[in-house]
């Protein structure tokens, strides 16, 4: 293993005291419990909105961490949930009287972190609603599985929130809208290579010279299928395929009800796209493979999009949700409706996203 | 009866079993989860072990409630969750007791396994840590009912855990990570249930070797 760390037990803390010190005008970093939060939160009467999920995804989620996205990020290990007393000690520094909306990625750790955390939280008479992105269509069936993972849409749902909540959309319209956000967006990814955790030293799947593994999710857990190498246009290909053809996912989650005080079993459905529907389209790289080739990625999967019909408004092209080394990359596409563009325009500034300001 | 003392030596002892163990829990999470289910329990347990002396002076019921906390708050991933939640129910079965007969040990052991499956929301042949931990409790739990001693049920739980911990192996995992790769899980022991074994085999064994010493 060659990287450029110290020892890997202080690769998540010596990154964070990195960011600190090079933002020091836009986010803070707690440690025991660890957070990173917007220098100004709490912000009076905004909704706080606060994700998390383990650490080698960077910039998710601290690079978010800012006006008109987080206000606070709970880094886990490398690709280990946060624990539900960082997520609650988060919540407690950046809510500034209207509530917080944790945004959770649909993995089996994460999903019961925040359950405890948002438990936690009510009990503590903290106003606090969660809302899970569960993306990730290479997962067909949420019956024999832990459901879609939760991918590309996470950082489209914490943006559009982020900017609803700095126009003063109050709690449970910000929890409707991430929920929208959600069922409205679908990602695939690829892995070129596999990645290797500074803690364990060896890549975490062996993967051939020539093979490829199709419908990974971010944390170097093996895909659905392992194929050979194919062109970029070829994979292109496959990855907008099953997005495009993906059909009406249904599955059951749970959300916190204020009137009952605990968590109830929600039932949600994607809806269906139709011809003419206006996309944002991110191509993300997986943290190993250049620009270049997203661009060569993105060129194909305009001509493919047009050809389907779909017409793209907004894009989004570069390495914000990674697997640390990992080579690949996904394509997510969000359907786009006229608030969801204006909060998609909507300023940002963060250490990884700044527009609009 | 076992005593504060024979809990606290269980807790050193699982403590030590997976830090003997962590590269195997690792390599097993590597080939179906995402390799970090040994670093994990390790952090956790070692944390655990390092304050088991402070613990010392508290009843069996907030000792396990602490090493929940601990938990909770330092592994992370799904296994903190879970294990949190195992030791967190344990507790309330068994609130300001000293020593625990053998119903308070039904009792616990039933708490934990009912915690666990409420968190996680698994079932039997999901491929998880409860096809370990629920045969280990109900055979505990079935020899205990026939009249016999702490350490038959918990040497005949342990057997009960090991052979449920194989059985995982030819299973499809419907839970976690590892659900996503399909039939490709199968051929693979399930890391969860694993260190469940590990953990009804340290208390197996602390409570054989506190017999055979007062022998």
């Amino acid at each position: 293993m060659k990287k450029l760390i110290n020892r890997p037990e202080d690769f998540v803390r010596e990154s964070l005291i990195g960011m600190a010190k090079a933002h020091p005008d836009l986010l803070k970093v707690q440690f025991e419990p660890t957070f990173v939060y917007r220098a100004v939160a709490p912000v009076p009467g905004k909704v706080a909105i606060v994700s998390g999920g383990g650490s080698g995804h960077e910039p998710m989620h601290a690079g978010f961490v800012g006006l008109g996205m987080l206000d606070a990020a709970c880094p886990g290990e490398v690709f280990t949930s946060p624990t539900p007393d960082q997520m609650l000690a988060a919540a407690k520094q950046v809510d500034g009287g209207g509530g917080i909306l944790y945004i959770v990625k649909n993995y089996s750790g994460d999903v019961m972190n925040f359950e405890m955390a948002t438990e936690l939280a009510h009990a503590e008479d903290l106003r606090v609603l969660s809302i899970l992105i569960d993306d990730d269509v290479a997962v067909k069936d949420s019956l024999y599985t832990q459901g879609r993972r939760g991918v590309g849409t996470t950082i489209l749902a914490e943006k559009i929130c982020g900017a609803a909540a700095e126009q003063g959309y109050d709690l449970q319209q910000i929890a409707d809208l991430c929920r929208r956000v959600n069922l409205h967006g679908r990602s695939m990814g690829v892995a070129l290579t596999s990645c290797t955790v500074p803690a364990k030293g060896t890549p975490t799947f062996e993967l051939g010279a020539n093979e490829i593994e199709m419908g990974i999710g971010i944390h170097g857990e093996p895909g659905c299928e392992r194929m050979s190498i194919k062109s970029a246009d070829e994979i292109t290909e496959i990855l907008a395929t099953s997005i495009f053809e993906d059909v009406a996912y249904s599955r059951t989650v749970r959300e916190w009800d204020e009137n009952k005080g605990g968590f109830v079993d929600v039932q949600l459905t994607d809806p269906e796209w139709e011809k003419g529907d206006r996309l944002l389209a991110f191509v993300n790289g997986m943290g190993g493979t250049p620009l270049a080739e997203l661009y060569i990625i993105y060129r194909k999967l305009a001509e493919l999009c047009e050809q389907q019909g779909w017409q793209i408004v907004r894009n989004l092209i570069g390495s914000h949700i990674t697997s640390l080394d990992m080579q690949g990359c996904s394509i997510t596409l969000l359907k786009l409706d006229d608030e969801m563009i204006r909060l998609w325009d909507a300023p940002v500034k963060t250490a990884s996203w700044r527009w609009g300001i | 009866m076992v005593t504060k003392e024979q809990i606290l030596q269980w807790l050193q002892q699982f403590a030590s079993a997976i830090a003997q163990n962590k590269e195997y829990l690792t390599q097993l999470d590597a080939a179906i989860g995402d390799a970090d289910h040994g670093i994990n329990m390790d952090r956790g347990f070692q944390k655990v072990a390092n304050q088991l002396s402070n613990f010392a002076a508290q009843d069996i019921s907030s000792i396990l409630k602490s090493v929940s906390m601990t938990l909770i708050s330092s592994v992370g991933g799904a296994s903190g969750p879970l294990y949190g939640s195992f030791f967190l129910r344990a507790s309330t079965a068994v609130i300001g007791k000293q020593e625990l007969s053998n119903e308070d040990m039904v009792s616990l052991l039933q708490a934990g396994l009912d915690g666990v499956l409420q968190r996680g929301k698994a079932q039997l042949s999901d491929k998880t840590m409860i096809d370990a931990l629920s045969p280990a409790v109900t055979t505990f739990t079935q020899i205990i009912r026939e009249g016999k001693t702490t350490t038959e049920a918990i040497q005949q739980a342990t057997v009960a855990a090991e052979q449920g911990m194989k059985a995982t192996i030819p299973m499809v995992a419907k839970k976690g990570r590892a659900s996503y790769l399909g039939d490709r899980s199968i051929n693979r022991q399930d890391p969860g249930a694993t260190s469940v074994y590990l953990m009804i085999q340290s208390l197996s064994e602390v409570l054989v070797e506190s017999l055979v010493t007062s022998d």
